[in-house]
């Protein structure tokens, strides 16, 4: 279900925080089906990138186009709508305090789907046991939870209404490996199975190496790079040659080789 | 994905016949948008469902994992184990859906909490709220303790006094809460100078509208309104602060650190409050007198140099020290309450709305409590 037509379109983006420039005349594509990991030092905008695409912050120039339409232009109404189609979990959950996991999960269904609530709420069970949560987490609160359980519970919330586009904010970090491993692995059955393209902040290179299509490397205020990891390894550049090639990078690169061919 | 041509799904059962056995056929799109009619179809068609049926998924339109989770509900995950076995067309990555979520579903269901009757949570309800309201006074005591301790510890050792952050919180609390504590009292002070106007006419005495003005803002007005307005203002604003940091794991940081959050949080505000409350106070008497004054010139042909005569002959000094003394008094406990409800608060965003709410509550109810039992007090010494 991969294509190159992209579902959003970034060009010439600028964000500035008082006299401080993030992003410069910043231009990406993220296409239909993929799953493109986004990478970068701290303090690059990763996250700023991430909202603006969402629509949760006025960029100070440049356009967004999401399936086609500029997000920020459109009337509330249709802007709702295409905001449905897309799934966000947030870096350090965003959970709804005063609601239970399974509230928190079930709400977008009872809002946007129109779902009855015991309907909604038995979907909403088994998104949360998708995302690897115990039965009965259900009906626990988020101030009850380590921060992994946050996150996967952010997982299923942010699947709820099955998006085209799921934007995940450094989903594995604060997860054991064998649950970032078993992360790693869901997104790719959904996404093969769906074929929603994602949009993926993380820093953590086994999550790169294991499960996504391209690489967004961002600094210098704009993408560096952005290709199939192999060629944005080899990009002539300083930063990524110490990412990528570091310790952990290669360590990450060896792991991923051993699991291509057992 | 587009919704306008969305063939609803559908169970078709046909019954056995001599060249093959029974059939659930499973065809149309089953996603997120039918999910209510597929659902209850789903609870049909599990209970008639038998192990020798066979199951037909040619005609599967769109699958979302909404549709999957009530595929895997009405099969079951022996069914789904053996996927490939019956089902070998339907596409590597549906497969592999259909096998996370069967995984995923195949768990134990939650127990459910146990049953109890009405009458028997009303009284744990009441026997919880009053043992509460024990323990709430309880805490409260043992904060203004260690509130008192950590300030002797530190009142000796200059080193140890955060005097930017005093300063801060004397902005914040006093001189930002001057307006709104001029105008309010003065306003007060003129809507009692027109009761009192209005009742004292009837005895010919309108000109004792000056003594209640400055007698009842001297020793009551003046420092009940300011705490007040305190109260709603500034122990709300603590609690929300403290109870922000505390879900912010901040006041954990400062424990770790080794640092006493008492002395880094509680004292500054406490301080900042005991200095700030009486300086208001006294802006209190002022625009509440002033506020007299304006009505008894323009309504009662009082004039100030008449009002201020009055004032000078009558009104002792005493008045005036009476209510100024209930002010420290008062902002200590503003001031402690509004921090200890910052501290009970927990990770939730619900939370840190309950207790600043309540911070807001206790002080001002402790306020007009203790003005109360200060003014039996006072009356019975004759001060």
């Amino acid at each position: 279900m991969k294509s190159d037509e992209p579902v959003i379109q970034v060009r010439g983006l600028v964000n500035r925080f008082g006299s401080q420039a993030v992003h410069v005349n910043l231009d990406l594509d993220i296409r239909r089906g993929e799953i493109l990991g986004v990478v970068g030092g701290s303090g690059t905008g990763k996250s700023v990138l991430l909202r603006s695409i969402v629509g949760l912050r006025q960029p100070n120039a440049g356009s967004v186009m999401v399936f086609g339409e500029n997000l920020l232009k459109l009337p509330p109404q249709r802007r709702s709508e295409i905001e449905r189609r897309f799934g966000v979990l947030f870096q350090r959950g965003a959970l709804f305090t005063s609601l239970n996991l399974q509230e928190n999960v079930a709400l977008p269904l009872i809002e946007h789907a129109g779902l009855k609530r015991s309907d909604a709420e038995f979907l909403a069970r088994q998104k949360l046991a998708l995302a690897g949560l115990p039965p009965d987490a259900a009906c626990k609160y988020p101030d009850e939870l380590s921060g992994g359980m946050v996150k996967r519970a952010a997982l299923a919330r942010a699947l709820a209404l099955d998006p085209e586009v799921l934007f995940l904010d450094e989903p594995t970090a604060g997860l054991d490996p064998i649950g970032a491993a078993a992360f790693d692995q869901l997104i790719l059955t959904l996404r093969d199975a769906l074929g929603f393209s994602v949009f993926l902040v993380t820093h953590d290179l086994d999550t790169l190496y294991t499960i996504c299509d391209r690489v967004a490397v961002l600094a210098q205020k704009r993408v560096l790079a952005v290709d199939t990891l192999e060629a944005v390894a080899a990009t002539d550049d300083d930063w990524i040659r110490e990412y990528f090639h570091g310790p952990r990078g290669r360590a990450a690169q060896d792991a991923a080789q051993m699991l291509e061919t057992p | 994905m587009s919704q306008s041509t969305s063939r609803p799904g559908h169970l078709q059962r046909q019954p056995a016949s001599d060249s093959q056995a029974a059939t659930l056929v499973i065809g149309g799109d089953w996603t997120l948008l039918h999910y209510a009619a597929l659902r209850s179809e789903v609870e049909q068609a599990r209970r008639q469902l038998s192990d020798e049926e066979h199951i037909e998924l040619h005609t599967l339109g769109e699958l979302d994992t909404a549709g999957a989770g009530l595929l895997v509900e009405l099969l079951g995950p022996a069914r789904i184990a053996r996927l490939n076995e019956w089902a070998p067309q339907l596409p590597p990555e549906r497969q592999a859906l259909l096998h996370t979520l069967a995984s995923a579903m195949d768990q134990p269901p939650a127990s459910l909490p146990p049953q109890t009757n009405g009458l028997a949570d009303v009284l744990a309800h009441i026997g919880g709220t009053l043992a509460g309201l024990w323990n709430q006074q309880r805490t409260l005591l043992g904060f203004i303790g260690l509130t008192l301790q950590t300030l002797l510890l530190v009142l000796f050792n200059p080193r140890r006094w955060r005097i930017t952050s005093l300063a801060a919180h004397i902005e914040q609390t006093g001189l930002d809460a001057i307006p709104i504590v001029a105008l309010l009292t003065f306003l007060v002070g003129a809507v009692v100078a027109f009761l009192g106007a209005t009742v004292l006419a009837d005895f010919g005495a309108t000109i004792y509208t000056v003594n209640l003005v400055a007698f009842s803002f001297l020793r009551e007005f003046g420092v009940l309104l300011a705490a007040i307005l305190l109260a709603g203002r500034t122990a709300s604003a603590f609690a929300a602060q403290i109870g922000a940091m505390k879900a912010n794991e901040e006041i954990d940081a400062i424990r770790a650190i080794g640092l006493s959050p008492i002395e880094l949080l509680v004292l500054p505000r406490v301080l900042a409050m005991l200095i700030t409350l009486p300086i208001l106070t006294f802006i209190g008497m002022l625009s509440g007198i002033i506020g007299g004054l304006v009505v008894c010139a323009l309504a009662l042909d009082i004039s100030p140099a008449m009002f201020f005569n009055i004032l000078q002959r009558d009104i002792s000094i005493s008045h005036f020290l009476v209510g100024l003394a209930k002010a420290p008094v008062f902002a200590f406990l503003i001031a402690v309450i509004g921090c200890l409800e910052g501290f009970k608060a927990s990770g939730s965003a619900q939370s840190v709305g309950e207790h600043t709410t309540s911070s807001v509550v206790q002080s001002i109810f402790m306020v007009i409590l203790i003005d109360a039992v200060a003014a039996l007090f006072f009356m019975e010494m004759g001060w």
